[in-house]
């Protein structure tokens, strides 16, 4: 009784939140806009070094985001191999071993090397970019775990620790050099800025996919007992 | 009109699709109902004009978080929970 | 009433329903479906209300693409974190009753 009136306030409370919010969108969809974003970048897109807006935006107008966003990805990354069950990150007895998957995934995960190649290439000029070439990336790293090929690259060690920083560290290194230089923060100079937004953006593909491909694998599994944990009952 | 219809019939699946997600009684098909949530977040993206996040929620809404997910589903759901568990899960 | 505006009304009703659901959904997975769900109702209305006026805003379309990402990582890392709770403590819930609505039906 308590239960189904304690609920159904829950569901008072949110229907008055949605009405609340509906109503503050609406409001604000009614007013003009105080200045348009798109004209202001579509007038600035030629010091941007890339030809698409969406890429323009989250490396060079907007970078200091995307700096947070890949250091909140490697803290993330961190924190869930702390948690991991295991000491080996690639347990060879943790993986599930299927004929089927093992010969699907000989055709997917070079067909997923490439497309997540290509993702990183076109975000230049079309959609594209880091972002979607590291979940894919990512995705094809799960998809040979999965499929019980040996990855050495993620046990824990220079290699893995090497991917999870590099993305955040040379984002960082060029923030600050352009900071020494005398420019602000995260400037790029306009004659590098494509070359700078390339390597910045391939150096966080790979972190990112590190990062997601981290935390999949880092998921506790109850058959893995560790001394401290099993001392305890 | 057609584009009406179907900006209409997306945002109702999109609600309907949440609404099962949560509230399935089992859980297993609660992620699977998740899955398909993601993909028409996808379609969603497009109709919105926004081809990079289509792209990445593709990826990510529908793979990465689908596998996660059921990962998660299979391990926890294989013991009835109440109990201290000692011995191993079947993964 | 444009097509964006509608999508970012239903991003204002997934939202309600997400926060209705990390309230009162008991189990953790739940909670977690909850959660993103929420995430999503946020990304529609980020998205949907900027390109009601202005046509295609790739400004908002950066910031959700940099949130999605965020949002699979916070995801990853609260599966690691509720099996590691499920380990330790036998439970899908944060109820301390074993007699939970939901957790016993897996």
């Amino acid at each position: 009784m308590i239960q189904a009136l304690r609920i159904s306030a829950i569901a008072i409370a949110c229907l008055m939140f949605v009405a609340g919010l509906a109503a503050s969108i609406w409001a604000i969809a009614g007013n003009p806009l105080p200045e348009s974003l798109p004209q202001l970048l579509s007038e600035n897109m030629s010091r941007s070094g890339v030809e698409h807006p969406v890429t323009a935006v989250l490396l060079n107008f907007r970078s200091y985001d995307t700096l947070l966003e890949i250091g909140v990805l490697v803290i993330a990354g961190i924190a869930g191999i702390s948690m991991a069950k295991t000491t080996s990150l690639e347990d060879p007895e943790l993986r599930t071993s299927d004929s089927l998957l093992y010969a699907l995934q000989r055709w997917f995960v070079p067909l997923m090397l490439v497309l997540a190649g290509y993702l990183l290439w076109a975000g230049a000029d079309r959609p594209g970019g880091a972002f979607q070439a590291g979940a894919v990336l990512a995705a094809t790293g799960v998809l040979m775990r999965l499929g019980g090929i040996p990855m050495e690259f993620i046990r824990p060690g220079l290699l893995l620790r090497l991917g999870l920083a590099l993305g955040f560290t040379v984002f960082l290194l060029v923030a600050l050099a352009s900071a020494i230089g005398g420019d602000a923060f995260l400037a790029y100079p306009p004659a590098m800025a494509k070359t700078l937004i390339v390597v910045i953006e391939s150096v966080l593909t790979l972190s990112i996919a590190m990062v997601l491909l981290a935390l999949f694998v880092s998921a506790p599994v109850n058959d893995a007992e560790d001394p401290e944990e099993g001392g305890s009952s | 009109m057609t584009e009406w219809l179907l900006d209409g019939l997306l945002v109702i699946a999109l609600v309907i699709t949440a609404v099962a997600a949560l509230l399935s009684r089992d859980l297993f098909r609660a992620v699977v109902v998740f899955i398909a949530f993601g993909l028409l977040m996808t379609v969603a993206w497009v109709r919105l004009q926004a081809p990079d996040i289509a792209l990445a929620e593709a990826a990510i809404g529908a793979g990465l978080t689908g596998v996660l997910l059921l990962d998660a589903v299979s391990h926890l759901g294989s013991k009835r929970p109440g109990k201290r568990t000692q011995e191993g899960g079947e993964q | 009433m444009t097509a964006p505006l509608l999508y970012a009304l239903a991003g204002a009703l997934l939202c309600g329903l997400g926060l209705f659901g990390l309230l009162c959904l008991s189990h953790l997975l739940r909670k977690l479906l909850a959660f993103n769900v929420m995430g999503s109702g946020v990304f529609l209305v980020m998205v949907g209300l900027p390109q009601h006026q202005g046509g295609p805003d790739p400004v908002p379309q950066a910031l959700v693409l940099t949130g999605i990402v965020v949002a699979i990582a916070a995801t990853a890392l609260a599966v690691v974190l509720i099996r590691r709770y499920y380990h330790l403590s036998g439970l899908t819930t944060l109820d301390a009753e074993p007699t939970s609505r939901e957790g016993g039906q897996e």
